[in-house]
């Protein structure tokens, strides 16, 4: 019996490696410690009501930014690991089998649970105030898109110390993936985290296509809408096109893994080309499904801190478009050597060169609106101004890895490892981080410290140049990605040297920016004015935070950029208390908790295969859809006197 | 207060249209998750590896009344509609008990058909082609027998609230995903089994 037990906590508890007990160490004690202070302050009740149940874009944004900044943290970790390993030759720090699951965790947390999260945060935060609107058309269905990303990551997580990490990349290409080569659970977590937290992808999809296209306060058209919402419709339409395909792609793997099938394996007529080509499928919309709510940050900071309305308004929506359009025809790209014919190398190659004309667009237009306007240099505007060059030579570095033959040289080189991330660090990165620092006092009342936040920057700036610069040679050199170790006499050492101290800068620079947040919380500037930057669009027209309602009377608005306008024409944006009539709510509910909660036990289960789990999960969930389909009464009006209230407040009531 | 009611009773209107746009959306994402495993079919649908064709399986009265039943199917959860807008809550939920009954049997029968398939060594995995097959077919079952659970959900509310703008809304949808999955089967049809036998 006892051996029996034994023997099953060695495999289901990661053991063996110092760094994983350090690791069980610090979140055991964390878990601990916060769940301390929820019983010494008693906070249980206000964190259930107040967040866990929450329908509120505005707080669902909150929770969204902060898993995702965990992430980056945990990403980030990943990141210093590796280069840590690879900065000088024949390093025993980590172990091959460690490695790969590094950098596996490393690219999947980032994009998948760090990107996208961040990215979806930004449109809570951003999208319904900008176009005038309560909220979203489904809060109900927004609170558990954030719930199911929340327990993906979280099981995703926990491959970390339960069954194993999976390290067959962050693609998990078969056959590699497949159980003969991954025996392991570490590929069924990676599975059914990405599934969970797609599941509320796809939702979120949904959710911002029709908020957009259905709650435009009144007089918005579609070509008045302020450029973020612009970027978000488009990336939104991408993600309906394209994670259909990465459920089903997940899926399939999982019944080869689960139920012995052949999609992807060597044998029985099973096919590993066809897996690499759906992931692709999703793969590369997925690029520019962050990337392209990134330019729409770049075009409210760059138009709103050079005094000017955005350049070539209408090329720019176009250009949105026709890159959303286009990357779906690009796939191919990530596997030139795959063999296929000449001609299709040909047709994939230069449908990704042409992508780089729609995107040179934009950047003529951000540097036209600049000019000759009055520039303001604040730090969304820095990042902004930095993301430029940046992007110019991930760009141009994207272009030639699209040239089909040069690619037989580049493939899987370091070269691509630095193409990526400038074009991920500095397009997608850049770019959240600027709306962040823009967004930041609407969503809490105050700004961001700007000395700490200068730190930050440069450290980040210099550090991202000291870092992959030096990689762009060491793929040249012949360095290829996902090697370990490497010898003495390959020469890579200095160059390998100068990128890991450059990770070490971005890393330094990610602490400056913690700092500053725990700086600003209790010295940073305060927003009295709702409207901080003399900003153009809606949500500044509204008090800093947004009260739960957002806009007490909606707004009519006569074209683009209105809250402009009306300051221009010197209309206040004071509300008549005649006005005022009972708003109508959504109320809170802790369905989409308990029902993704119930998801991550299914998930579990099917990670381990036990039967009985997956079960209890899925009747738990097939209950809370039932309860939520029977449930009434929910939503509720909020009283014109409470409303009177808060907006006397903000002394808004005349 | 009588404004306060008749301003709520636009704004659920309003809800209701926007849930059935965005299940239009939703359902466009689910022809895309089909797209993608007819894709896979359709590369693999040869790749017998020496094991069981479709020539062999497929039994022509099976899906040939499967198909009967889903076809009959979709026709009476139209009719449902129709009692719907006549505002008759007894017929509606008549067609309804029918439509389900119908998507019952339809059910069964592939159950019937996947577990002789299985009798006879055909498994999922056997080959590319059997692992394509089962999970093509088996989505869509899947799909149906998750519909049927809707449907009695929404008959019991039916029974218990009549026909209100929310039920409205409620039966538009399951209709629209009924007819949605009846389109789907014609595909499967094609190209599954009449292609198979061919
Ligand atoms: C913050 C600084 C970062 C550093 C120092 C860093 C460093 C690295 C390193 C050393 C590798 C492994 C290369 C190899 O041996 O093959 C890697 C891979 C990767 N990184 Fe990063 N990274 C950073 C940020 C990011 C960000 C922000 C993203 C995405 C948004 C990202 C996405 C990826 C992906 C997808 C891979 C490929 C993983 C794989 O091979 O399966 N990284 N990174
Ligand atoms: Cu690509």
């Amino acid at each position: 019996m006892l051996d029996n037990l034994k023997d099953f906590a060695s495999h289901f508890f990661v053991t063996g490696d110092p760094l994983i007990y350090g690791a069980d160490v610090a979140i055991g004690l964390t878990m601990a410690a916060i769940i301390f202070v929820l019983f010494y302050f008693k906070k249980w009740g206000w964190l259930w009501r107040e967040w866990l149940t929450t329908v509120d874009h505005k707080k669902i944004g909150i929770m969204y930014i902060i898993a995702s900044l965990l992430m980056l943290f945990r990403g980030g970790v990943d990141a210093l690991l590796m280069r840590a390993q690879l900065a000088l030759p024949n390093i025993h720090f980590l172990q091959s089998e460690h490695y790969n699951e590094i950098f596996t965790t490393h690219g999947t947390i980032m994009i998948l649970f760090m990107a996208m999260p961040l990215m979806f945060g930004l449109f809570n935060i951003a999208v319904p105030l900008q176009i005038g609107a309560r909220d979203v058309a489904y809060p109900f269905l927004n609170a558990l898109s954030f719930w199911m990303f929340f327990f993906g990551a979280m099981l995703f997580n926990l491959s970390f110390v339960i069954g194993g990490s999976p390290a067959a990349g962050w693609l998990a290409y078969p056959p590699l993936s497949e159980l003969t080569t991954s025996p392991g659970v570490g590929e069924n977590f990676y599975i059914w985290g990405i599934q969970l937290s797609g599941v509320g992808s796809l939702a979120s999809g949904i959710n911002f296509t029709v908020t957009i296209l259905k709650m435009r306060t009144k007089g918005m058209k579609l070509m008045d809408m302020p450029l973020f919402s612009w970027s978000v419709l488009a990336s939104c339409l991408t993600i309906l096109l394209a994670f259909p395909v990465l459920t089903v792609t997940l899926a399939l793997l999982f019944i080869d893994r689960f139920a012995g099938a052949h999609f992807f394996t060597m044998l029985h007529g099973g096919n590993p080309m066809m897996y690499v080509n759906l992931i692709w499928m999703w793969g590369h919309p997925e690029v520019y499904i962050v990337v392209l709510p990134a330019f729409g940050i770049y075009s409210e900071v760059v138009s709103t801190f050079s005094k000017k309305k955005i350049f070539g308004y209408k090329s720019m929506v176009f250009s949105l478009m026709i890159i959303s359009v286009l990357g779906y025809f690009t796939w191919v790209h990530h596997f030139f050597t795959m063999g296929a014919s000449a001609n299709v190398n040909a047709f994939f190659a230069i449908t990704t060169m042409a992508i780089a004309i729609p995107t040179g667009v934009k950047i003529f237009n951000w540097l036209f609106t600049m000019f000759r306007g009055r520039i303001r240099i604040t730090q969304p505007m820095l990042w902004t101004l930095a993301f430029i060059p940046t992007f110019l030579v991930g760009g141009a570095t994207g272009v030639m890895l699209a040239v089909a033959p040069a690619d037989y040289q580049y493939h899987n080189s370091y070269f691509l490892i630095a193409h990526f991330h400038q074009t991920l660090i500095g397009g997608v990165v850049f770019g959240y981080l600027a709306g962040l620092y823009y967004w930041w006092p609407k969503m809490f009342g105050f700004k961001l410290n700007v000395k700490l936040g200068l730190w930050a920057f440069w450290l980040w700036n210099i550090g991202f140049y000291v870092c992959f610069m030096p990689q762009y040679a060491l793929g040249f050199m012949g360095m290829t990605r996902r090697v370990y170790t490497y010898g003495w006499d390959m020469g890579w050492a200095p160059l390998n040297l100068i990128s890991s101290i450059g990770a070490v800068f971005m890393g330094i620079g990610f602490i400056f920016q913690v700092w500053q947040i725990l700086y600003s919380i209790k010295y940073g500037e305060r927003d009295t004015t709702g409207d901080p930057w003399d900003g153009h669009t809606l949500e500044w027209s509204i008090p800093s935070p947004a009260p739960e309602y957002n806009f007490a009377v909606l707004p009519e608005v006569k074209g683009r950029d209105d809250f402009w306008r009306r300051k221009e024409e010197g209309l206040d944006n004071k509300i008549k208390e005649k006005d005022l009539k009972p708003i109508h709510m959504p109320k809170n509910s802790g369905i989409p908790f308990i029902m993704s909660a119930f998801w991550f036990v299914a998930g579990f289960g099917f990670t381990f295969g036990w039967t009985w789990m997956i079960v209890i999960g899925l009747a738990g969930v097939a209950g809370c859809m039932l309860a939520r389909s029977f449930s009434k009464n929910n939503d509720y009006y909020i009283p014109v006197e409470q409303i009177r209230k808060t907006e006397s407040k903000y002394g808004r009531l005349v | 207060m009588s404004q306060a009611i008749s301003h709520s009773n636009d704004n659920h209107e309003h809800h209701e249209d926007l849930s059935i746009l965005g299940f239009w959306i939703f359902l466009v994402t689910d022809v895309l998750l089909f797209g993608t495993l007819f894709a896979t079919f359709m590369v693999l649908r040869t790749h017998f590896d020496g094991g069981p064709t479709g020539k062999e399986l497929f039994e022509a009265p099976g899906y040939i009344t499967e198909t009967f039943l889903l076809l009959t199917s979709s026709f009476t959860s139209g009719l449902a509609t129709l009692a719907l807008h006549k505002g008759k809550v007894n017929q509606l939920i008549g067609w309804l008990i029918i439509t389900a009954l119908l998507g019952m049997g339809f059910v069964g029968l592939e159950i019937n058909e996947f577990s002789n398939m299985i009798a006879e060594g055909a498994t999922i995995s056997r080959s590319a082609f059997l692992s394509a097959f089962f999970t093509l077919v088996g989505t869509h079952g899947l799909h149906v027998s998750v519909g049927l659970v809707w449907m009695i959900s929404i008959m019991i509310q039916l029974k218990t609230d009549g026909i209100t703008s929310v039920m409205k809304r409620k039966v538009t949808m399951i209709s629209l995903y009924w007819h949605f999955l009846d389109v789907v089967w014609i595909f499967l049809l094609t190209i599954v089994y009449l292609m198979g036998v061919m």
